[in-house]
C-alpha cells in the first residue's frame, strides 16, 4: 500500500484493537478483538427522531397508496437495472441519515430481465404497464437470458416434473438469491483495498492448465472487480466517497448499505438478505460515543433509517410468483445476536436498537428479523425480544447453538427464511422444492399423476389392491423417490449452471472470498402430509377409492392412525425417515461446482398452492385441501398440546436439513399468561425448551382468531397488523384471500 | 400395617398401585401456576358451581385410571421447557378428593427435582384425621397452591356452588400459618360476584394472610357453556355475559391485585 493510503485507513481505524483483520479482510476477527457485551435491560433505548417520524409516516403513506394501486405505483419499462443505471433517489433528502434507493424514487420498481424476459414482461403486463419493445427485443434476439438458457438444456422428464408440479418455484425464471454479501467489508476497508485484494486473488488464480472451471472463475474474479468499481461510481452519485473506510457510524452503515443497495440493484433474488451486522456495526457505535461525536438518540436514528431502508426493498413479480411467496417479500432478513464460538455472548446495544425500531417505526415485514437463540444469551435480552413478539410478532428465533456447531464459525448469517450462511466464504445455490405428499401418490399411481392424469413418474405397476399393503408401498415408494431425487438434482444442476453463466451475482461475490465453501439446496414440501399418509397405511388399513382411469382419487382409514405433531416416535420417525432418505438419495448424484447437499423443511406460503395441486391423500386430506406450512404438523393432527407439536418437529435432524426447519406457532395472548411479565416469561420458556430438544426454527405469532377474522373482514382497521408465516414476516393484508384462510385456519394454541 | 391396610380400602389401586382417576392432560399449561406446567386434570368434583366450564370433570370413579408412575413418565419429555420456576400442577375436577394419589405423585415429584402446584378449591378441607394428616403430609411435597375464593360470603358461596365456605377459609388461614406459598384467584361473574362490598370485604380477607404471592381475577366467560348443552345439563347462568373490562379492573383494584408481586421474584 502507498504510504498516503496508509496513513488514511490507519486514522480510521484510530481506536480499535489490532489483529487479524489488519493485515487481511477479515470482518469476524475484527469484531471478536472489538465488539462489547452488552447485559442490561432496554431502559437505555431512545425514541424516533422527528425526523425518523417524518420519513416513517411518508413511506407508510406510501405503502398503503401502494397497495390501493394494486402492488405497484410505478415501474421502469425501458432502463435495465444495475449498479449504475440509475440517478440517486430520496424519500426526503434533507431528513434521510442514509440514502440510496433500487431506483430513482421510492418504491418505484426496477426493470431486471436477466433472470428472464418473459417474467419481466409478464411482471410489467400483470400491473399495467408495457415493456420497451426494445428491451424485448434485445433480450429475446440478441441477449440470451438465464430462464432461456435453461429451458435450452432441461431434459423432457424435468420438463414434465415442472408442468405437473411435483416440483415447484424452481428458480428458473428469476433470480436465485440466497447469498450474503459480507457487506462491512466495504465499511471497514473501503472499496480500494477490495479491489487490490480481488486483483491479487486474480493473478494467484490459475498457474497452469487453464481448465473451465479456472477459466470460469477467472471471469468471475474479474466481474466482480468490475462490480466494486461500479459500487464506488454509484456511491459517488450520491456525493459519498467509498473507496476509503468509513471513519464514524454514519458512514459505516451508509457504506455497508451501498454494498447491499448494489446486490438489490443487480439481482432481484427470491431472498436478499442483508447478513449479520448489529456487532460489527455497535462497534463504530461504542467508539463515536467513546468520543462524544454521538448520542444515543442518534444512533439509534441511524439504525432506524438504516432499517427503515430494508423496508423499502421490493421487486415486480408476476402474479403466479406471488401465489408462491405472498404480501411480496424479498427476505431483507437481519440477524441478531447469538454466541461466539468461544462462548461468549454477542449482544450488543445494536442489537437491541434493531428490535426497537419496532417500536420506533411500527412492525413491518421487512426486514425479516431473525434472533440468534441460545441458552447463553443474556435474560434481559430474551425477555426485551419477546415482550417484541408478544406486540408485534415479528421475530423468528433461531437455535444459534445448533447453527454454531453446524457450520463451525459465529460468523454466519440467515440467507432467506431460515437458512444458515457462512457470510466471509459460504453461498447457497436455493433449490425450491421438491413434493413428498404427491410422491406418494404418484407411488400408488404408478408414476401418474393424479390431477393430470399424464405418466410423469416412471411407469411401473400401480398398486391395485382394494387396500394398501404397506410392504409394498414402501417397496415402490422407494423406487419413486429414487426418481424424484434423479430429476430434482438434475433440474437444480441445469439452473446453477445457467445461472453463474448468464444471471452471475457478481457484487455480492465481491464482497465475499474468492474460494467459497457451496451448499446446493433442495427443499421439501408436504413432509407431514406424506408422513401421515404413510403413518396410515401402516397402521390405518386404507382403503383406496379409484376413478375410471383407475387412478386413485380418494383413501379411507378403517382405524385411527398415529399421527406427526403429538410427540408420538411411530409417526415421527416417519417424517425423520423421509428427510434422511430423500437426502441420501439425492446426495449419490454429482452436485454442481463441488457444492455439498443440504436439504430444508420449508415452504414459505407455496403450502398453500403445492396442497392445490395435489389430490386427496391416505392421511384423510381433501383433493386441493394446503399443507401444513414447513415442518408443522397437518392441520387437525395435533391432538397434544402445543409443546408435544414442538417436540415432534424437533426430531427431525438438523444435519440432514441444514437448510432449514421451519416452524410456525401460532398461540393467544392469554394462553401465555394473565400478564405481560408472564407472557414474556412464557415464551422464554418456550423458546429455551424447544432449542433444548435441538429444534432449529420457530415463527412466533401472538394473536387472537378474532383479530385476525377481524383483519379480513375490515382491512382499513389493520393496515400494518404483521403476522408470521413459514419463514418470513408479512403485512396479513397483501395476503391472497385463500393464504388468509389458511393462516385462519391454523392451529392456535390455546387453553381455556 | 394397620394404617395401610385402612388406606387401600378406600384408596382405588391396580396391580397394588395408587391409580388416580385423570380427567385430560395439557402439556403446556401458562396460566396454572410458576412458569410453563404439565397440567393433570383430575376427574370428580364435589361442588357444582353455576359457571364451571369443566362440568365433564365432576363425575367421580370414572376416566382414565393412571398410576403416577405413568404421569411422570408422560410429563417428563416437557421437562426442558419448565425452565426454573415450572413444573407439574394437579388440577381438576377437585384434586383433593384424590390426596392419596397427589401424595405419591408428589413426593416421587420432589425426588426428582420437579416443582409442584395443587390447584384447588378447597372443599374438601377438614381437620378431621386421617384427612388432616394426609394433608399436611401432601403440604410437605407441595410448592404452592392455586386456591379458588369463589366467594367471600358463605351463603352467596353455598348458592353459587351448593357449600358453605367456612371450612374453605380454614384452608387459607392453615396455609397462611404454616407459609405455604398461595396464589389466590376469582371469578368475576356478573350478578353474582361482581358486587364492590363483597369484593372489599374478600380483599381484606385476603390482607390478613401471609403467605399470598398473587392475586387473579378471572373474567368470567362463556366457553364452557356448549358442555353443558352437549351433556343436557341445565346451564342456569345463560343470559349472563362476561365482564366488562371495567369492572375487571376495578375487582382488581379492590382485591389490591398490584400488592401482591411475590410470584414475580
Amino acid at each position: 500500500m502507498k504510504q498516503l493510503e496508509k496513513e488514511v485507513i490507519s486514522k480510521a481505524w484510530d481506536g480499535f484493537n489490532g489483529g487479524n483483520w489488519q493485515s487481511e479482510i477479515d470482518i469476524r476477527d475484527f469484531i471478536q478483538q472489538n465488539f462489547s457485551q452488552y447485559n442490561g435491560d432496554e431502559s437505555f433505548l431512545e425514541g424516533a427522531t422527528p425526523a425518523t417520524k417524518v420519513l416513517n409516516d411518508r413511506l407508510i403513506a406510501l405503502k398503503l397508496d401502494e397497495r390501493a394501486a394494486g402492488g405497484v405505483l410505478d415501474a421502469d419499462t425501458k432502463v435495465v437495472s444495475t449498479i449504475t443505471s440509475h440517478t440517486p433517489g430520496y424519500l426526503d433528502r434533507n431528513l434521510e441519515k442514509i440514502v440510496g434507493l433500487q431506483t430513482d424514487k421510492p418504491l418505484k420498481k426496477a426493470l431486471m430481465p436477466y433472470g428472464g424476459i418473459r417474467m419481466a414482461k409478464d411482471a410489467l403486463e400483470s400491473y399495467g404497464l408495457k415493456l420497451d419493445p426494445e428491451i424485448e427485443n434485445f433480450f429475446t434476439d440478441l441477449a440470451k437470458t438465464h430462464n432461456q438458457g435453461v429451458f435450452d438444456a432441461y431434459t423432457a422428464d424435468v420438463r414434465r416434473a415442472r408442468h405437473y408440479k411435483i416440483i415447484t418455484g424452481l428458480p428458473d425464471a428469476y433470480g436465485r438469491g440466497r447469498i450474503v454479501g459480507d457487506y462491512p467489508r466495504i465499511a471497514l476497508y473501503g472499496i480500494d483495498y477490495l479491489v487490490s485484494a480481488k486483483l491479487d486473488d486474480l493473478d494467484n488464480y490459475g498457474d497452469g492448465e487453464m481448465t473451465d472451471n479456472i477459466i470460469q472463475m477467472r471471469e468471475e474474479i474479474s466481474e466482480q472487480i468490475r462490480a466494486l468499481n461500479q459500487i464506488k461510481d454509484m456511491a459517488t452519485a450520491y456525493g459519498y466517497d467509498i473507496s476509503k473506510p468509513a471513519t464514524n457510524t454514519k458512514e459505516a452503515i451508509q457504506w455497508l448499505y451501498f454494498g447491499y443497495l448494489a446486490a438489490i440493484k443487480q439481482q432481484n433474488g427470491a431472498a436478499m438478505s442483508i447478513g449479520r451486522v448489529d456487532t460489527f456495526i455497535d462497534v463504530f457505535v461504542e467508539r463515536d460515543l467513546e468520543r462524544g461525536v454521538l448520542n444515543e438518540k442518534e444512533a439509534q436514528e441511524l439504525i432506524d433509517q438504516f432499517t427503515m431502508k430494508l423496508r423499502m426493498v421490493s421487486f415486480i413479480r408476476t402474479p403466479e410468483y406471488n401465489s408462491l411467496f405472498s404480501g411480496n417479500p424479498i427476505w431483507a432478513t437481519l440477524s441478531l445476536a447469538g454466541m461466539g464460538i468461544d462462548g461468549e455472548h454477542h449482544v450488543t446495544k445494536t442489537a437491541f436498537r434493531f428490535l426497537n425500531t419496532l417500536k420506533n417505526m411500527g412492525a413491518a415485514p421487512e426486514p425479516n428479523i431473525t434472533l440468534l437463540w441460545s441458552q447463553k444469551l443474556p435474560e434481559t435480552f430474551k425477555h426485551y425480544a419477546a415482550s417484541v413478539s408478544v406486540e408485534s410478532s415479528t421475530i423468528q428465533y433461531e437455535n444459534d447453538d445448533l447453527m454454531r456447531k453446524q457450520w463451525g464459525t459465529d460468523y454466519y448469517g440467515i440467507a432467506c427464511c431460515v437458512s444458515a450462511q457462512p457470510i466471509a466464504n459460504g453461498i447457497q445455490y436455493f433449490g425450491a422444492r421438491a413434493n413428498l405428499a404427491k410422491t406418494v401418490l404418484y407411488t400408488i399411481n404408478g408414476g401418474k399423476d393424479e390431477i393430470g392424469k399424464a405418466q410423469v413418474g416412471p411407469a411401473y405397476e400401480p398398486i391395485s389392491t382394494e387396500y394398501i399393503d404397506y410392504d409394498e408401498f414402501m417397496q415402490k415408494f422407494d423406487v419413486m423417490l429414487d426418481w424424484l431425487a434423479d430429476v430434482y438434482v438434475n433440474a437444480l444442476n441445469t439452473i446453477h449452471y445457467m445461472h453463474d453463466k448468464y444471471y452471475y451475482e457478481s457484487a455480492q461475490l465481491a464482497l465475499k472470498d474468492t474460494r467459497l465453501d457451496r451448499t446446493f439446496a433442495t427443499g421439501i414440501s408436504g413432509l407431514s402430509v406424506a408422513a401421515d399418509s404413510i403413518s396410515a397405511i401402516k397402521y390405518g388399513h386404507v382403503k383406496v377409492i379409484r376413478d375410471e382411469n383407475k387412478i386413485a382419487i380418494d383413501f379411507k382409514a378403517d382405524n385411527d392412525f398415529p399421527r406427526y405433531g403429538n410427540n408420538d416416535d411411530r409417526a415421527d420417525e416417519i417424517a425423520v425417515w423421509l428427510v434422511k432418505s430423500l437426502y441420501t438419495k439425492m446426495n449419490k448424484h454429482h452436485l454442481y461446482r463441488g457444492s455439498k447437499l443440504s436439504t430444508s423443511v420449508l415452504t414459505i406460503t407455496s403450502n398453500v398452492v403445492y396442497g392445490k395441486n395435489t389430490g386427496a391423500t391416505p392421511n384423510g386430506r381433501q383433493k386441493g385441501e394446503p399443507f401444513a406450512p414447513g415442518a408443522n404438523p397437518a392441520y387437525g393432527a395435533e391432538e397434544s398440546g402445543a409443546l408435544a407439536s414442538l417436540l415432534s418437529v424437533a426430531k427431525i435432524p438438523y444435519q440432514y436439513a441444514t437448510d432449514g426447519i421451519s416452524n410456525t406457532f401460532a398461540v393467544t395472548p392469554t394462553t401465555l399468561g394473565h400478564d405481560e411479565e408472564l407472557q414474556k416469561d412464557t415464551l422464554v420458556n418456550m423458546i429455551n425448551g424447544y432449542m433444548k430438544n435441538n429444534g432449529h426454527h420457530l415463527n412466533i405469532n401472538v394473536f387472537n382468531r378474532e383479530t385476525l377474522l377481524d383483519a379480513q373482514a375490515h382491512p382499513e382497521k389493520y393496515p400494518t397488523l404483521t403476522i408470521r408465516v413459514s419463514g418470513y414476516c408479512v403485512y396479513f393484508a397483501d395476503l391472497t384471500k385463500e393464504q388468509q384462510d389458511d393462516v385462519i385456519s391454523r392451529t392456535f394454541h390455546q387453553s381455556m | 400395617m394397620f394404617e395401610q391396610k385402612m388406606h387401600a380400602r378406600k384408596v382405588p389401586t391396580r396391580d397394588g398401585e395408587i391409580i388416580g382417576y385423570v380427567h385430560s392432560t395439557e402439556s403446556f399449561g401458562a396460566v396454572d401456576g410458576p412458569g410453563i406446567r404439565f397440567v393433570v386434570f383430575m376427574q370428580g368434583c364435589n361442588m357444582r358451581c353455576k359457571f364451571c366450564h369443566n362440568p365433564d370433570t365432576w363425575k367421580k370413579n370414572v376416566g382414565s385410571e393412571m398410576t403416577t408412575d405413568e404421569i411422570i413418565e408422560i410429563a417428563l419429555p416437557y421437562r426442558q421447557f419448565w425452565g426454573k420456576k415450572g413444573g407439574i400442577t394437579l388440577s381438576g375436577g377437585e384434586i383433593m378428593l384424590q390426596t392419596e394419589f397427589a401424595l405419591e405423585l408428589f413426593t416421587k415429584c420432589k425426588k426428582l427435582g420437579i416443582n409442584t402446584c395443587l390447584d384447588t378449591c378447597g372443599q374438601p378441607f377438614t381437620r378431621r384425621q386421617p384427612w388432616f394428616d394426609n394433608f399436611k403430609k401432601l403440604m410437605e411435597v407441595t410448592d404452592i397452591l392455586l386456591v379458588d375464593i369463589k366467594h367471600i360470603n358463605s351463603d352467596e358461596h353455598r348458592k353459587l356452588t351448593g357449600y358453605r365456605n367456612e371450612n374453605i377459609l380454614d384452608m387459607c388461614q392453615f396455609l397462611s400459618d404454616i407459609d405455604k406459598p398461595v396464589w389466590i384467584r376469582h371469578v368475576l361473574i356478573p350478578e353474582h360476584t361482581d358486587f364492590d362490598g363483597y369484593l372489599r370485604q374478600l380483599g381484606e380477607y385476603i390482607k390478613t394472610l401471609h403467605n399470598v404471592q398473587k392475586v387473579e381475577v378471572l373474567p368470567y366467560h362463556t366457553m364452557g357453556v356448549h358442555k353443558y348443552h352437549e351433556m343436557g345439563i341445565k346451564y342456569d347462568l345463560e343470559r349472563i355475559e362476561p365482564p366488562s373490562t371495567t369492572r375487571v379492573k376495578n375487582a382488581e383494584k379492590l382485591l389490591h391485585v398490584k400488592d401482591y408481586q411475590g410470584y414475580l421474584g
